[in-house]
């Protein structure tokens, strides 16, 4: 399997804060990797780095080879990279189906017009929004803006997928949807990096965790593993039950 | 000719610092773009101007009455005109954009005033315009008063500002006027203030650009924009960094005019103004906050 | 094609019709005003073509304006007219992209602040170049143009404009502008290039204004920077904008036309209380009528109707 996305030593300061620092990794094709660590360990900043919304301070981040460190998002998008974001982005005066549009056409292929549409109903189904295409954005519900936010981010037909929390205040039985959802994406060949908090979809989805404290990485491997290692307890609960 | 030109300048920034500060204030602090500020620089100008010629008021004693009668002024236009706006605007971008359309509009109310009262010629008076040795060239003393006067505004209200409680507020509520309320700040007052300070400066600027300058009615919108562009270089809200940003922008103007043309003077601030926006978006002295 | 948009399409059509044999039944007097007036609906689009969407507020429009004029004044005797008005179409461009690149990056304070300079800017060199360089300030401009001709060409200009703004309401750069007004953030993400959207449609609006300028200019006859570079003319294109209404595409066109009538009547009978007055009104339709009068007129509307409409400015769910 090829290396999709590398990260090699990338770090990021605001002022005097360094929120990720000296952080190396990579996804293989088709893999679908678990980001996790306590609040504040600098994931979303990863994310962000990722996805040319931060240009990190130092570091090379390469996308199939190709160096894309400090990229504005709109030059990032293109070349095949998606994401959602931790608190749900709809575009409030667009409709539902106009949001998957936007991601249509301004993305890779720049469809527009009958075919774009197709393409966006066809996403909002895969999500389980059929039917819903014309209500407003801003009218449907947390969940289904979700929902909506995957659609729009599948239709660019990603290589990559960023998922920030996607999985985060869901009920049991939306977890379930959710999760075999992203497996159908996994089957289709895409590599996805989530960020996540819910262990039940981490233990379900990923082969294999990143883990990060305080801006490092601390471990990097096979889910069961990385789970048990001491220095992620710590992490987590603290000294007292490592 | 450097050292007159270097004089010069430095009077010429001075007086660009203190009118700057004023600005600073009103955006930084009460958060409102005024583009009408160089027309209350003006009517200030005409004020001293009735003052000296009517009654033969020497300008240093015009300031004690301009300063007090701009800061009324501005007290009442952020009650009357801008509080209502601050009230109902949904964010900052929204104040912004409210705030910069009614002081357009407020722009051509003073100017239309000042047309009617004193039409739209040229107007300067003569107040000590005699030579004076200083270090070997020869300057008016009107521009040395002028000088003076920027230096002890300028330096009195840093002081104010830095080692008053009062003014420590005002700097909280320039910072994070979120958060102000919480240490118990009014912000409303703050910025209140603020506003009327800033046009007590604006008045204190135009007292002292009489002085020594030919102005007309008209002439407000350069005032305006070259204190827009000190307050952007000096970094929003940073009143040391307005001091500063100035006394560049006076001395590169000076010599431009000496050594290039008088003519040329706003592009060369225009020049400044672009690299600026540039290379340093936050201003010279400001640390990127985005 | 619905019932409906083909008969909103045939009355645009009757209407424009309708206008330009308006030379031929009424007199000189009704042609001069048509032509300030036309021109001014112009403006306005133009204006809120750019300034609506994107909410950055443009105070150069008689920048643009007077680059248009003095640019026609300067090459009316070397080239041929056509060529003049793309030529001052040109300069507007290149101005245009200069300070779009410099400024539309930014927050848009700078882009406001940039500019109200501007006009005064581009007045001051122009001045300074005629003084020192030509030696005349003022210039004549002898165009076999008639007054009839300068009314219908502003007339094809409005209604390109209007028709090219209809346009980008339905177009991919629509969109785009409605994303970016929504979030900036998405649409980034979405793929869109933020700046360079801005920049196309700051370099549309200049250079319709411009093209303004540059038709009217043979109007004068002798022209001087202090009359091309009035910054009156920035700040009526703006009330008139403001007051018709910025998000809708009659919105400018309903504010110029009954504003221009008003400050025609005004200057003539007030000439000296004129700014004053003019202040004064644009101060109190920023208070009263915040997004213009056609939503303040839905809204009225809709609200005798029992419907509720959504403000526009509500934001997401959360």
């Amino acid at each position: 399997m090829t290396e999709i996305l590398t990260l090699s030593g990338i770090s990021k300061r605001f002022g005097g804060l360094t929120a990720v620092s000296d952080l190396t990794f990579s996804l293989k094709a088709g893999e679908v990797v678990g980001l996790l660590g306590p609040n504040g360990s600098g994931k979303t900043t990863v994310m962000n780095m990722i996805s040319g919304f931060f240009a990190p301070s130092q570091g090379t981040i390469a996308l199939k080879g190709e160096a894309i460190q400090g990229l504005p998002s709109h030059r990032i998008a293109p070349k095949g990279v998606a994401r959602t974001f931790q608190l749900v982005r709809a575009l409030p005066s667009l409709t539902v189906a106009q949001n998957v549009e936007t991601a249509l056409a301004f993305g890779r292929h720049k469809l527009w017009g009958r075919i774009a549409r197709e393409r966006a109903l066809h996403h909002l189904e895969e999500v389980g929004l059929a039917g819903r295409a014309e209500e407003r954005a801003c009218d449907i519900t947390y969940i289904d803006q979700k929902r909506m936010e995957l659609a729009r981010a599948l239709a660019t037909e990603p290589d990559l997928l960023l998922l920030d929390e996607w999985l985060a205040g869901l009920n049991p039985t939306e977890l379930q949807t959710g999760i075999s959802l992203i497996r159908s994406l996994e089957r289709q060949g895409m590599t996805i990096l989530l960020v996540e908090h819910v262990m039940d979809a981490i233990r379900a989805l990923c082969s294999r965790c990143v883990v990060m404290n305080a801006g490092r990485k601390i471990a990097d491997g096979a889910t069961d593993e990385v789970l048990r290692d001491p220095d992620v307890v710590r992490a987590y609960l603290g000294d007292d039950h490592a | 000719m450097l050292t007159t030109t270097i004089i010069s300048g430095l009077v010429l920034g001075g007086t660009y610092a203190l009118i700057a500060m004023g600005l600073t204030l009103q955006y930084g602090i009460a958060r409102i773009m005024n583009l009408s500020y160089g027309e209350m620089i003006i009517a200030a100008a005409f004020l001293a101007y009735v003052l000296f010629g009517q009654w033969g008021v020497n300008p240093v004693l015009g300031l004690l009455v301009a300063v007090p009668l701009g800061f009324a002024f501005g007290y009442l236009v952020y009650g009357l005109m801008l509080r209502p706006l601050v009230a109902r605007a949904a964010s900052r971008e929204s104040l912004e954009i409210d705030s910069i359309l009614v002081t357009f509009g407020l722009l051509f109310v003073i100017q239309g005033a000042m047309l009617v009262a004193f039409g739209s010629n040229y107007t300067s008076y003569n107040y000590l315009n005699v030579g004076i040795d200083v270090f070997g060239a020869v300057i008016a003393a009107n521009r040395l008063v002028a000088l003076g006067l920027a230096v002890v505004a300028g330096g009195a209200l840093y002081l104010l500002f830095t080692y008053t409680l009062w003014g420590t507020a005002l700097r909280a509520v320039a910072v994070s006027p979120r958060s102000a309320p919480l240490v118990g700040i009014d912000v409303n007052r703050a910025a209140r203030f603020a506003f009327a300070i800033g046009c007590g400066l604006a008045a204190a600027g135009g007292v002292v650009i009489s002085t020594y300058q030919t102005f007309t009615a008209t002439a407000g919108v350069v005032f305006t924009m070259k204190a827009l562009v000190v307050v952007i270089m000096g970094g929003v809200g940073n009143i040391l960094g307005a001091l500063s940003a100035g006394l560049i922008l006076g001395l590169v103007e000076t010599f431009v005019a000496t050594y290039l043309d008088p003519g040329l003077t706003l592009a060369a601030t225009y020049l400044i103004f672009l690299a600026v926006l540039l290379w340093r978006p936050a201003g010279l002295f400001g640390r990127s906050s985005r | 094609m619905t019932l409906k948009s083909f008969g909103s399409v045939l009355f645009f059509l009757v209407v424009l019709a309708a206008l330009a044999f308006l030379p031929f039944y009424a007199g000189e007097y009704v042609v001069t005003l048509m032509i300030g007036m036309t021109g001014y609906v112009v403006l306005a689009t133009a204006w809120a073509l750019f300034s609506g969407p994107t909410r950055y507020i443009s105070l150069a429009t008689v920048a643009f304006f007077g680059i248009g004029a003095y640019t026609v004044s300067v090459l009316s005797e070397t080239l041929p007219y056509v060529l003049v008005l793309l030529a001052a179409a040109l300069v507007g461009l290149v101005v245009a992209l200069v300070v779009g690149l410099a400024t539309l990056r930014l927050a848009g304070v700078y882009f406001v602040i940039f500019s109200f300079g501007l006009a005064e800017l581009v007045r001051q060199l122009v001045t300074w170049y005629e003084v020192n360089i030509t030696g005349t300030l003022g210039r004549y401009i002898f165009l076999p143009v008639t007054s009839d001709g300068i009314y219908w060409q502003l007339l094809a200009l409005a209604a390109a404009t209007l028709l090219f703004s209809w346009a980008i309401g339905r177009s991919r750069l629509g969109l785009a502008l409605k994303v970016i007004g929504d979030d900036e953030v998405v649409a980034s993400h979405c793929g869109i290039n933020i700046a360079g959207v801005k920049l196309a449609l700051f370099s549309v609006s200049a250079v319709i204004i411009t093209l303004v300028g540059a038709i009217q200019a043979p109007r004068w006859t002798y022209i001087e920077p202090s009359m091309v570079f009035n910054p009156t003319t920035s700040f009526l294109t703006l009330i008139m904008a403001l007051l018709g209404g910025v998000d809708r595409l009659w919105g400018p066109l309903l504010g110029a036309i009954p504003l221009f009538l008003l400050f025609e009547w005004l200057s003539a009978n007030f000439p000296n209380h004129y700014p004053i007055i003019l202040g004064l009104i644009f101060i109190a339709i920023v208070f009263v009528l915040p997004n213009g009068v056609l939503a303040a007129a839905e809204r009225i509307f809709s609200k005798r109707r029992g419907v509720t409409v959504p403000a526009a400015n509500q934001g997401g769910a959360l």
